[in-house]
């Protein structure tokens, strides 16, 4: 056998999938950047060239910066707040109690779910007198008739406590991985210094899942920072635009505007924050990784 | 001591289940309340007599042919499984096992698309598969998604977790190439093929913004644009029946995910260990 024909047969079965990488990847990708130098609209065939202008448009704009501080905030307050419930869930269902397999499957129920049906059910959830939150009050004998979804100050909450839970799944499941993955002996040794209970998560829990929590706050961030459907079917980016996020403006501007052009800018903007977000964790992962080895 | 901590512990295990599960609950409750009833409140959320016949009235709808969205589904949904387990382990075989210049290069494009969020691609994958005549049709459904650079990478960790040996044995017994892939391989890479599929399934299954920009007739709709046409043209007026086209949806998810739960808790761990 010949190096020339093992290359030949490795490319052969790499192929397929390395066509379809092209086509619906590296070659739009290229494309959507082309796309972003052009003053261009989906309905109209003639484009004008105008270099960087969408870019500078795009970030002074009022609207899109207003996107992109909606998002920060979504991610602000969505990712810390999921991962310190999925921690105390993967906890919870960490220990030697009987069904407790049982709770981690209807945990995760929500992951599998279609985004629609959750949007749908969680505007319920939301509505104002006969929801589930206002009316569950009213059996408490509280009255409360909020519009939780049309009020500027808790359309975004709304939007970030469904996160919570519809996001839940996947990441109880990493930090239960992480859990497991703590060697016994640890929590051993730390009992003969009197440290139990809380000072036993403090001190050996907490600090061998920071590779966990690091890979977990990352793809949470990268996927909060791209959330579309739940703002699409329960709020379009209201009240006031405070829940316009960039993954809906950025849906707005390309589908209903039909400004091809500057919508690919916007996104480029997008992808250049999550490449440095995606860079960070790998250069970060690797200094973790030397650090484990050298140890 | 201990007994009142496992207490607490199923305590707070059974509260958070029942907030996680009561919209569902609610959900299917709805659903078999008469059909323009108006939202019930928890006091009266159980329905006197259940209609039933609202599943009927959803799934033969004269306006919103969510039988025919049903079968779409499935055929996309099987299609983009099938062909992407195909695709992605013959990849993931070139790359376990061979040998070329550009094979590491290769590779870590395969990694950096990854990060090619949808937002970025959405406008030149609509403009593409629009040159290639296939908007409205279920191409522009099935052949997008015949790969994915997850589960290359997946399934290419299961590859180089299988002793080369093995290939070694089969080559003297006058295996080829091909033959290696398919009776050595594959057999052996059998739980990460069941969590790629897993994955895809759900991911396809789900999928709701290419669909809903690629297709525009009702003929090539899939269950998720249809749900979401349904919940916007009753626009929270008729909620029995918008709960009932929801269950719809979700009861082949629940079954599928009962009988494939622990390929999931495989695969989301697979993806953290990079």
């Amino acid at each position: 056998m010949t190096d020339r024909r093992e290359a030949r047969f490795g490319w052969l079965f790499i192929g397929p999938a390395f066509l379809h990488l092209l086509v619906f990847a590296l070659i739009p990708i290229c494309y959507a950047f082309g796309l972003s130098l052009f003053k261009t609209r989906m309905i109209r065939p003639e484009k004008a060239f105008v270099g960087v202008d969408n870019y500078t448009f795009a970030l002074h704009e009022d609207s899109f910066r207003n996107a992109l501080w909606n998002s920060t905030r979504y991610a602000i307050l969505s990712v810390p707040l999921g991962i310190v419930v999925a921690l105390a869930v993967a906890v919870l269902v960490n220990q030697k109690l009987r069904g407790v397999t049982i709770f981690r499957t209807l945990y995760y129920i929500p992951a599998i779910s279609s985004g629609i049906a959750l949007s749908m059910l969680w505007i319920y959830v939301y509505l104002p007198e006969t929801g589930m939150i206002n009316s569950g009050l009213h059996l408490l004998g509280i009255t409360n008739k909020t519009d939780f979804l049309s009020q500027v100050e808790w359309a975004m909450w709304g939007v970030v406590v469904m996160s919570v839970f519809t996001g839940l799944g996947p990441r109880m499941v990493l930090f239960l991985a992480g859990l497991v993955g703590i060697p016994q002996e640890l929590y051993e040794a730390s009992a003969l210094d009197g440290a139990t209970g809380w000072r036993a998560f403090w001190k050996i829990t907490l600090p061998m899942l920071v590779p966990t929590t690091f890979f977990v706050v990352v793809t949470s961030t990268i996927s909060a920072l791209q959330i579309f459907t739940p703002i699409y079917m329960m709020t379009k980016g209201g009240p006031e635009e405070s829940t316009d996020v960039v993954g809906y403006h950025i849906y707005t501007e390309a589908w209903v505007n039909f400004n091809t052009g500057l919508a690919a800018a916007k996104s480029f903007v997008l992808l250049a924050a999550i490449v440095v977000i995606s860079l960070i964790q790998f250069r970060l992962m690797r200094n973790q990784l030397q650090g484990y080895s050298a140890a | 001591m201990r007994y009142a901590k496992n207490a607490l512990s199923y305590f707070g295990m059974i509260a958070l289940a029942a907030f996680m599960i009561a919209p569902f609950i609610w959900m299917i409750l709805v659903s078999l309340h008469p059909s323009q009833s108006p939202i019930p409140t928890l006091a009266d959320i159980v329905p006197k007599k259940p209609a039933y016949e609202n599943y009927g009235k959803v799934l033969f709808d004269p306006n919103i042919p969510v039988a025919r969205f049903f079968f779409n589904t499935v055929f996309v949904t099987l299609s983009v499984v099938v062909g992407q387990l195909l695709v992605t382990s013959l990849a993931a075989y070139g790359f376990a096992r061979f040998k070329f210049v550009g094979r590491e290069l290769t590779f870590a494009l395969f990694l950096a698309s990854m990060m090619f969020a949808g937002p970025v691609l959405q406008i030149p994958m609509f403009l593409i598969v629009k040159g290639f005549g296939w908007l409205d049709t279920y191409a522009a459904l099935i052949v997008p998604g015949l790969s994915s650079a997850f589960n290359v990478f997946l399934l290419r960790q299961a590859f180089l977790a299988i002793p080369k040996e093995l290939d070694e044995a089969a080559k003297l017994d006058g295996a080829g190439y091909f033959r290696i892939y398919w009776r050595v391989l594959l057999p052996l890479a059998k739980p990460s093929l069941a969590t790629a599929a897993a994955f895809t399934f759900f991911g396809v299954w789900t999928d709701f913004f290419w669909p809903f920009i690629s297709t525009n007739s009702m003929e090539t709709r899939t269950l998720e644009v249809g749900l979401s046409i349904f919940g916007n043209s009753y626009g929270g007026t008729n909620w029995p029946l918008e709960m009932t086209a929801a269950v719809i949806v979700m009861a082949p998810l629940l079954l599928v995910f009962l009988f494939c739960q622990r390929y999931f808790v495989r695969g989301v761990m697979l993806g953290s260990i990079k």
